[in-house]
């Protein structure tokens, strides 16, 4: 596959139309794969969206879904598609590092749930995508090896932590993408990158297989084109595992049955907490914009109210990282990953040192908050009280979704900023999620949609919230959206006169 | 009650609990990060929490068994491959006591 402008053109289509392509026999998965390969080829140098590219793993892929289908045999409705993978999930044999040096030259050992479950349905896996180190942080400059540029202007950050995900989504490098969403890493970078991003109900997806940084609020989900495409790879990924005791014995509804494209009689609240102070007004016009399209389909839209919202972050930077200091207590320089070359005095020592050299410094803050809360004489006073509040928040979100069906909101308070421009003010970094936070500590769904451009021509992202294990609702609401605009059609000056 | 400040000798306990090994300048850089997060953590005093149950996780689910059955190992190879340091058999860790 040379030809360019050819291979530009077929990218640019959703994965579903691609999958179309495939099961129809008019173009085979080699090549769709290849197309994907030379894209990856041509713009990774530039958008730096990729850790590891895995082109062997992924042509064998696609050469075994072009054989199956050359015996007769049914395909999937994502066969063939490749797929993008964030570097905290696991691929039998592929370096994953979780952007951290802690881990640099680690090869999994088996496959997660998710990673094997996209095997299983014959899509192939181009590569292991950036983010911020152990997924903590909001613009994956956190990452131990480079930055990841936002393709719509490459000076801006794409989000975090599914920031590689997202960007590669975005530049059609592949046409889907996996990442992880604690207190917003799959809905933030979508919204920066101008894509689809879903974090399904805490337990709708098996976390096996994924490094784990908060157990609680640890979500896999999907980064897509559209959502036809986030409602196909869901429905892939979904489901109970007998490997992930967290993962929940809920059957798994027909998500692309549910997207009829009929919102009426649906009760939208938009969020009035969310639509206020800190929130840029183009950003919230935006939003307000969204509102209007669904009430011309037949939606009502009201004001809903989160009021214990203002303390979600507080409650989320004492869970996070106190979930964190537990789960990165694994990584001891023992049985895998770096170990120190200094001569220690003592088994400490050398912990110690391993874990100074291998970590960096975002996720050394988030081991310190957390070992702090947790410590004798703060327990009470920091962790026990962040839960009860969590159950606060929680109670709000269920009362907002009882008078509502969906809730309405940004996804972010500001567009993607500047390369460099929060890196050294952590804090002010953490009020990037101030809008995405509630879903996880409530354990609930949300979805990010593209609504629309700054007048600096930088995307702007839309968040529908929903009930538990009401994914199909959130998605239907985003789909009958999308088939009104088009602003998730429109792609990255990046992609040359081609796209 | 939420404590609103903390020194630098706690950051100095806390980073030695974490095994996590700092310079004079990093222990220095981490105290002003403390003192800053601390206040956003101290919004919560104002929140009135009497009778609320804490939230450890979203799904009440507790108890979770399965079948207690006999499956293959992972292979012994591919496991010391990881390893820092390794023999084929075992994984190898410095030596920590002096000898005799």
């Amino acid at each position: 596959m040379n030809d360019m402008a050819d291979d530009i053109g077929l990218l640019n289509r959703p994965a579903h139309e691609l999958a179309a392509l495939i099961r129809s026999g008019e173009i085979s998965a080699v090549a769709v794969t290849e197309a994907s390969l030379a894209r990856i080829e041509a713009l990774n140098p530039t958008v730096k969206a990729f850790l590891t590219v895995t082109p062997d793993l992924a042509l064998e892929a696609a050469k075994a879904t072009d054989d199956a289908l050359a015996r007769g045999e049914e395909l999937g409705p994502l066969a063939g598609v490749p797929i993008a993978i964030k570097d905290n999930l696991c691929v039998d044999g592929v370096l994953c590092t979780c952007a951290s040096k802690i881990l640099d030259g680690y090869r999994a050992v088996y496959d997660a749930t998710v990673v094997e479950r996209v095997k299983a349905v014959g899509m192939p896996i181009v590569g292991k995508t950036n983010l911020d180190e152990f997924a903590m942080g909001s613009s994956t400059e956190n990452s131990a090896f480079f930055v990841t540029h936002n393709p719509w202007d490459l000076s801006k950050v794409p989000g975090g932590s599914s920031g590689g995900s997202a960007a590669a989504v975005a530049a059609r490098m592949a046409p889907l993408a996996l990442g992880s969403d604690t207190g917003g890493s799959i809905r933030q970078p979508a919204s920066f990158c101008g894509i689809t991003g879903l974090k399904t109900t805490y337990g709708r997806v098996s976390r096996y297989g994924l490094v784990g940084y908060g157990s609680s609020l640890d979500q896999v989900g999907a980064l897509a084109a559209d959502c036809v495409d986030a409602a196909l790879l869901t429905a892939v990924i979904a489901g109970q595992d007998p490997r992930d005791t967290t993962s929940a014995d809920v059957p798994v509804p027909d998500y692309v049955g549910e997207l009829t494209g009929d919102v009426t009689g649906l009760r939208v609240g938009i969020v009035r907490e969310l639509m206020g102070e800190g929130i840029d007004p183009e950003v919230r016009e935006s939003v307000l914009t969204v509102a209007r399209a669904l009430e011309g389909m037949g939606a009502s839209t009201g004001e809903a109210s989160i009021p214990h919202i203002d303390y979600a972050l507080p409650v989320y930077y004492l869970i996070g990282p106190a979930e964190a200091s537990s789960n990165l207590a694994r990584f001891d320089g023992m049985r895998y990953g770096h170990r120190t070359k200094e001569r220690a005095a003592d088994h400490i020592e050398m912990y110690s040192r391993t874990r100074a050299e291998g970590f960096g410094p975002e996720v050394k803050r988030r081991i310190m908050t957390g070992t702090y809360a947790l410590s004798a004489g703060y327990y009470d006073a920091y962790y026990l009280k962040a839960q009860k509040v969590r159950t606060l928040l929680r109670l709000d979100v269920e009362a907002a979704l009882g008078q509502f069906d969906v809730l309405l909101s940004p996804t972010t308070p500001l567009t993607a900023f500047g390369i460099g421009e929060l890196v050294n003010d952590p804090i002010a970094m953490y009020m990037a999620d101030i809008c995405t936070f509630a879903a996880n500590l409530a354990g609930v769904p949300g979805l990010s949609v593209p609504c629309g451009f700054t007048k600096a021509g930088l995307p702007i992202g839309a968040q529908f919230t929903g009930r538990a294990f009401e994914e199909g609702t959130i998605l239907r609401v985003g789909d009958a959206y999308q088939r009104a605009t088009s602003h998730h059609t429109s792609l990255p000056g990046l992609l040359g006169a081609g796209g | 009650m939420i404590p609103v400040s903390v020194t630098r000798d706690d950051v100095a306990h806390v980073a030695r609990l974490a095994r996590l090994a700092m310079s004079e300048q990093e222990l220095d850089q981490m105290h002003g990060y403390f003192e800053a997060i601390l206040e956003h953590f101290a919004k919560l005093a104002a929140v009135d929490t009497e009778g609320v149950e804490p939230t450890s996780h979203p799904l009440a689910r507790a108890n979770v068994t399965r079948e207690d059955c006999v499956t293959e190992p992972m292979d012994r190879t591919k496991l010391l491959a990881n390893a820092p340091l390794a023999d084929g058999e075992c994984f190898l860790v410095p030596q920590i006591m002096e000898d005799e």
